[in-house]
């Protein structure tokens, strides 16, 4: 069956701390990367999805994904990314 | 009293909490598999630790998704008592039977230590036998415990007096130095309004035998067999 594959990006929001990205720009400074002033680290997940979807229909789909699963809305954001 | 533990795959305290409940306090309890659906009408529902489903994606996540937590939520809504700890709790988190969310821990280290806590309400039936302002000595296992919610949360968890237990020193002083994971204001465990739902990240069902080092978690496990005694039904 034809399939289509849709990224989606799942971001804390800003206001939530992220000590791993802290600790990324600690050890990108130690390299000698002094430009860095913050790191946010995220997920990407690609979903394979049957292709005989309306797209309409798709991203209704996926946003219910991540709203019931994918991101945590507490706490993260989520975006369908074109590509 | 009636108790079931929920198992999930990954669950690594059930035993811990099944040692407790009924080789300790000598109740009923059943371990339920995470895809019966037959709860077997327990009074409490009790989720325990460990890393269900791996913690994929999320602590919690994919656990509150299981064939029994409908029934779970069922017990919840009709009235029933569930309480989480560690895993357990980030999975209530999941299902929003509690506000807020856990996240990696503030040093991002996994902390497995014995730490202090501080009753903060007696509202909950878990812990109406407790004095506020006491002081349990239990452990902590987890690398997921850093207590995180919005301003208006963490409002809200004071205005109804939903927040149950605060890392502490030994003396019960809340100090930065005494919060191991960077929980927001020092939050360890909370209820949910109706005082029916309790999440902590502490372990109480390991601190249940003076041999284990303290049975300070006695104190807070038996806490709703003796509210259950009091209330006729």
């Amino acid at each position: 069956m034809d399939q289509k594959t849709y990224r989606v990006s799942v971001r804390l929001k800003p206001s939530v701390l992220d000590p791993q990205g802290k600790t990324v720009a600690h050890a990108l400074h130690a390299l000698g990367f002094d430009e860095v002033q913050d790191v946010r680290i995220g997920k990407l997940i690609d979903l394979k999805l049957a292709a005989d979807l309306p797209d309409d229909e798709v991203r209704s789909r996926i946003e219910s994904m991540c709203q019931r699963l994918l991101a945590n809305p507490v706490i993260e954001d989520f975006h369908l990314l074109e590509h | 009293m009636r108790v079931s533990v929920i198992v999930f795959p990954g669950s690594n305290c059930d035993h811990d909490a099944l040692w407790a409940f009924e080789r300790i306090l000598g109740l009923k309890v059943s371990t339920v598999w995470h895809k019966d659906h037959d709860l077997r009408n327990p009074d409490l529902v009790f989720i325990p630790g460990g890393f269900s489903f791996g913690d994929y994606l999320r602590s919690g996540a994919i656990a509150q998704f299981s064939p029994i937590m409908t029934e779970v939520k069922d017990h919840y809504q009709k009235g029933g008592y569930v309480m989480g700890v560690c895993n357990g709790f980030q999975i209530l988190c999941e299902m929003g039977i509690l506000p807020g969310c856990l996240m990696k821990n503030r040093d991002l280290k996994f902390l497995c230590q014995d730490v202090n806590v501080r009753c903060e309400s007696t509202r909950s039936p878990f812990t109406q036998g407790l004095q506020r302002g006491s002081v349990l000595n239990i452990p902590i296992a987890h690398g997921m415990g850093r207590y995180v919610a919005d301003d208006e949360t963490l409002a809200a968890l004071e205005d109804h007096d939903q927040v149950v237990f605060r890392y502490c020193s030994d003396q019960g002083e809340i100090r930065a130095q005494d919060n191991p994971n960077g929980s927001m204001q020092a939050i360890a465990g909370i209820s949910d309004e109706s005082g029916r739902a309790l999440g902590l990240m502490p372990h109480p069902e390991r601190h249940v035998e003076l041999e284990l080092g303290t049975d300070d978690g006695l104190s807070l496990l038996n806490g709703l067999v003796e509210y259950l005694e009091q209330v006729p039904g």
